[in-house]
């Protein structure tokens, strides 16, 4: 099957700090990856670069085969690539449906004008919170909501476009086991449609219940990939601490 | 006197926060309780002739606040404004003249080079093209914004006095004061302007992509920026926006004063800052509105007025309107450590 993502000796230097240092990483359709590693072991330079935050030091980004370089995150998610960041990438001052449509927001045209079309963003905010099973409301502050909440907020923007990889970055760091539970079995949806999924994740239940295969990256370097069926919490434990060297 | 939400959305009803309905009405409140003071204290002070002498002195700053609205919503600040009006009213005046030569010329036998509107878009290309250099050195060069306008306040002033030698261009012919003087009905010419731009900005600001780009920089760069806001390019414009504003502003100035002069517009920033900052726009960026600017416009217009009804001197009246726009800007801070907490 054909990779739809493909990372080839991803380095990544900021001045001094080797962040990460020749990553391998392929990616199949409907295939959901645990990536993990200690704090600074690089898993969020590594989905920022996939992301198009900033481009790698070095090494080359493939998706279905065609090499890509992005120039910014925009060119990324036109891609296909939706990415939920570690912060969230929330706008405190904007409603939930701001939010959730920025970048992107739904215009109607009167005459030469384009004007936001907030009643259509209001509904269809609405329609994606109820979908992910959060009483989120469309009208809300960011500021005043709770983590959960801005969570969907964040996990409802992925819900816009039709991508082929969803990246998650830590989305159950900071949320009640109910709402983990909710990530966890959207996860399990965006499978079964045939997405690639990235999740990082501290939490082993979690990676050992959802993903087909663990990375494991440890100061910049991968030092473990394979099929959650063939390790176990406790190895993978043992790569994260460097008590296992690699497997 | 910052509003909680004032991004033209609905509040949630999470219980009435008396504290943020006060915060939110602090302008409008103070606004209406000064003129009922003035009221009383100077039967003179709501005669409708005076009430459009009001708008009429506002209607200059006030244009500009409309402009420094959109730069203070992205958390950036313009100081350069008195300057850049100086040097734009200057090359509109000249452009219309034609030249320095009849630069004294008095009243309706003033000699004419070109047409009002060449004055109008010179005096506005100025200003955008000011605006523009600043908000390139902003986004290119990043230097911080209150630095590369401080250095364009210095630098356009000098340009103004270099261009015009340091003396005014004065006496125009009717048509060109009549923006500045003229009335439509008994409405002096430059308050319309002043109003007709508010209405288009706040459509822009709440009604349009870019609008809305403008509050999300302001409330959080590096995610509009993760999310395909072009936060460079709304960081530039909110300059330009600001630029045309004085462009426009320079000329009403010169119409209203038949002159224009290298000295106009000095400490012109002080009474456009406070109207946006008093009428709630927070200076952290991301909460404020055209409606309070134009409520702090209008406060700053009534406080100046009623003081010199009443007698009291023009210094008095620099240090209570410093005062005014201290205890806003300590009421933002309070506010905003507030809705962190
Ligand atoms: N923008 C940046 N500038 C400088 N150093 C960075 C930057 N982003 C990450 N780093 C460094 O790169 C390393 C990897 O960080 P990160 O990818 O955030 O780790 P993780 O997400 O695995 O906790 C850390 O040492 C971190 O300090
Ligand atoms: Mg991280």
């Amino acid at each position: 099957m054909m990779n739809i993502l493909e990372l080839n000796g991803i380095t990544k230097n900021f001045g001094g700090i080797h962040a990460l240092s020749g990553v391998d990483l392929n990616l199949e359709a409907g295939q959901v990856l645990g990536l993990m590693g200690d704090n600074g072991a690089g898993k969020s330079t590594l989905i920022k670069i996939i992301a198009g935050s900033f481009p790698p030091t070095s090494g080359t980004i493939s998706l279905s085969g065609k090499p890509v370089n992005f120039a910014r995150p925009r060119e990324a998610r036109d891609a296909g690539i939706e990415v939920v960041h570690q912060d969230l990438a929330l706008c405190d001052n904007l409603t939930a449906s701001m939010n959730v449509f920025l970048g992107r927001e739904i215009v109607r045209k009167i005459g030469p004008f384009r004007f936001l079309n907030r009643t259509a963003m209001n509904e269809q905010a609405a329609e994606l919170f109820a979908d992910l099973k959060s009483e989120t409301r469309p009208k809300d502050l960011v500021r005043q909501m709770s983590g959960g909440q801005r969570q969907a907020v964040a996990i409802a923007r992925t819900r816009l476009s039709q991508p082929n990889i969803v990246i998650m970055d830590e989305p159950t760091a900071a949320i009640s086991v109910r709402q983990v539970a909710e990530v966890l079995d959207l996860i399990r949806r965006l499978q079964r449609a045939g997405l690639a999924v990235i999740l990082i994740s501290h939490r082993m239940p979690d990676v050992f219940s959802v993903c087909d295969r663990v990375v494991v990256l440890r100061r910049g370097t991968k030092v473990a990939d394979k099929p959650v069926t063939e390790t176990s919490p406790e190895e993978v434990t043992g790569l994260i601490t460097g008590a296992i060297e690699t497997a | 006197m910052n509003p909680h939400n004032t991004t033209g959305e609905m509040e949630p009803d999470t219980g009435t926060d008396w504290f943020g309905l006060a915060a939110r009405y602090a302008a409008p409140i103070f606004l209406v309780g000064l003129v009922l003071v003035f009221a009383l204290l100077q039967p003179n002070f709501l005669h409708p002739l005076n009430l459009l002498n009001v708008l009429r002195q506002v209607s200059i700053s006030g244009l500009i606040a409309i402009g420094m609205t959109f730069v203070i919503l992205t958390a950036g600040i313009d100081l350069s404004v008195g300057s850049l009006v100086a040097l734009a009213g200057l090359v509109g005046a000249y452009v219309f003249k034609g030249g320095l030569d009849n630069r004294f010329a008095i009243g309706a036998e003033a000699v004419t080079g070109n047409p009002v509107i060449y004055a109008v878009l010179a005096a506005i290309a100025v200003g955008i093209i000011g605006g523009a250099l600043q908000g390139l050195a902003i986004t290119r060069l990043k230097v911080p914004p209150f630095v590369v306008t401080l250095g364009g306040l210095s630098v356009f002033r000098g340009a103004a006095l270099l261009f015009s030698g340091g003396g005014p261009i004065s006496g125009f012919r009717p048509e060109y004061t009549w923006w500045g003087q003229g009335r439509i009905g008994i409405v002096p010419v430059p308050v319309i302007m002043f109003f007709l731009a508010a209405a288009i900005a706040h459509i822009v600001l709440k009604h349009t992509r870019f609008g809305m780009h403008v509050y999300a920089v302001g409330g959080n760069s590096a995610a509009s920026d993760l999310n395909g806001v072009n936060t460079r390019r709304v960081t530039f414009m909110v300059y330009v926006i600001v630029g045309f504003c004085c462009g426009l502003a320079a000329f009403l100035l010169s119409a209203r004063l038949n002159s224009a002069e290298a000295v106009a517009g000095m400490g012109l920033e002080l009474d456009v800052i406070a109207a946006v900052v008093i009428g709630g726009t927070s200076l952290f960026g991301g909460v404020g509105s055209i409606f309070g600017t134009v409520v702090g416009a209008l406060l700053i217009g009534v406080l100046r007025n009623g003081l010199v009804l009443m007698n009291v001197s023009s210094f008095v009246q620099q240090i209570v309107i410093g005062l005014i726009l201290i205890a806003a800007v300590a009421f933002d801070q309070y506010a905003a450590s507030r809705s962190r907490a």
